[in-house]
């Protein structure tokens, strides 16, 4: 866990942060309201006897006891989804309202895109996009099994998604060429993930981290161009590297048409704010508008979140 | 064709245009709007949830259907350009293009929780079987053979649990391998 090491000096409570990494996390669900509401999807879990305890923070994410979520009756009805307690952040960021036109870019394998169908009471448009064809089956797996229908699957780069197949630069009335609002949960070094996969950072190393640097800001530079002025741009990684969040998002605010917009998380859920400074370099201030989420704050796994406006 | 209502995009040469596989195409509305051959109607396709297993016709108003590959249905919450070259547009609903039609356990458990014929309700041993896939005797059924919605009474209602193919007093579960669960 050498990785970790290098953020003593963002914590004054680093000994907590560093147990918090090492104790598994708990099986955790969050209710598709698609299907069914919150109250009657606890009630078919108490009449099979799962225990579970509903967040602080979020009504509809519930902490399982035991037992994984996969075996259930409501989990077979599609009415949970297995989904860890940090990465119901993002969208709630987003903040995606039905009938909007809504891009997922690194979609697979889908919780945060089944959480923004669920979040638009699945109207509008939602395209889930992701590179990898083989994760996208598990995207479209578990949409069904939600019984998702606003959502359109694409197989692009995200850092030049075309508009293309949506009628782009043709006459067509139902064309599509800029999206409402984008969430860019880019690929990461993973850090944060390191309670749910131990090995997570067996093979961290800095040059991973700088090349996917690249990456990170390629994704959210294409976010940002695909999005109309006035709409949003949720930017989220899960993990701690100053390197993979407060530097990419300081560099979009250099290149890009866009300003991080203050977001409150929600009640119940503690984060830190972004850092301004490290190793040396200094980022933009407004980057404090940010969201750090440390492991040992909410007994979840570890997170970084930014909101952000596109500008004219 | 030029009616923006109709997607069966296609020409007037004198062949006909063939289903083409590797993209989502509208279904035309009617008949009379039916441009590729052995395409189903959206008429045809609302009237037979309703027919079968008495689904409201209103239960559709959002959606537009679409066809990709050989007969497979999709139901999509809006409306785009067609054809639209995508992986994947909303929810797989049905399989057409053979004898009978088939529904998905997918669009039965989102879609039929209206049903009113055809639902076959099954007791709690009953249902886990039926969960994990297991066929078996049936013989107080009474209705239609062919593709009945199997459901379960849970927290408080009776709720789609899949499809199942009922014939000769038995009921065969048709949950995909990836969606059996063992719930005893």
């Amino acid at each position: 866990m050498q990785p970790l090491e290098r953020y003593a000096s963002l914590l004054d409570d680093y000994d907590a942060f560093r147990t918090a990494c090492e104790r598994p996390l708990p099986s955790v669900v969050r209710v598709n309201t698609l299907k069914a509401s919150i109250e009657r999807a606890r009630d078919a879990l108490d009449a099979e006897g799962v225990a579970y305890e509903a967040t602080d923070w979020h009504p509809g994410v519930l902490r399982l006891d035991e037992r994984g979520p996969g075996t259930s009756w409501p989990y077979f009805h599609g009415w949970l989804h297995g989904q860890e307690e940090v990465s119901a952040l993002p969208a709630l960021a987003l903040d995606p309202q039905p009938g909007e036109v809504v891009w997922d870019a690194c979609a697979a394998p889908g919780s945060k895109t089944t959480q923004i169908a669920d979040l638009m009471d699945d109207t509008g448009v939602l395209v889930g996009n992701d590179n990898n064809l083989g994760r996208l089956s598990a995207l479209r797996h578990n949409a069904e099994r939600l019984g998702i229908t606003n959502l359109a699957v694409t197989n692009q780069d995200a850092r030049n998604f075309s508009f293309k197949p949506f009628g782009d630069r043709t006459e067509d009335e139902k064309r599509i060429e800029a999206f409402d609002r984008a969430l860019v949960d880019a690929p990461c070094s993973c850090e944060g993930t390191i309670r749910k996969n131990p090995d997570a950072l067996a093979r961290w190393s800095m040059e991973h981290v700088k090349g996917i640097v690249g990456i990170q800001k390629g994704i959210l530079r294409r976010a940002i161009q695909a999005t109309r002025p006035g709409g949003t741009v949720v930017y989220s990684t899960c993990t701690f590297a100053p390197e993979e969040n407060e530097a990419v998002l300081d560099h979009a605010l250099d290149e890009a048409n866009c300003e991080i917009v203050e977001w409150d998380a929600p009640e119940g859920f503690e984060t830190d704010p972004g850092i301004t400074e490290w190793n040396g370099e200094e980022y933009d201030s407004s980057v404090e508008l940010a969201h750090r989420v440390y492991p040992h704050r909410n007994d979840t796994g570890g997170f970084f979140c930014a909101k952000l406006e596109v500008t004219a | 064709m030029t009616d923006a209502n109709d997607s069966d995009a296609g020409t007037n040469d004198a062949t006909p245009p063939e289903n083409d596989g590797q993209r989502f195409d509208r279904l035309p509305a009617t008949a009379a709007e039916r441009v590729v051959p052995g395409r189903p109607t959206r008429e045809e396709v609302v009237g037979w949830w309703e027919q079968r297993y008495g689904v409201p016709p209103e239960t559709w108003e959002g959606h537009t259907f679409w066809e990709k590959g050989n007969g497979k249905l999709w139901a999509f919450a809006a409306d785009v350009v067609s054809p639209i070259a995508v992986e994947g547009l909303g929810l797989r609903i049905l399989r057409t293009r053979q004898e009978h039609w088939k529904p998905s356990t997918n669009a039965v458990q989102r879609f039929a929780t209206e049903a009113t014929k055809n639902v076959v309700v099954l007791d709690g041993d009953e249902a886990t079987r039926f969960a994990k896939g297991e066929d078996q005797e049936l013989p107080r059924w009474d209705g239609d053979w062919g593709y009945v919605v199997a459901a379960h009474e849970i927290a408080g209602a009776v709720e789609p649990i899949g499809v199942g193919l009922y014939l000769h007093g038995e009921l065969r579960s048709t949950v995909p391998k990836g969606r059996r669960e063992d719930l005893s």
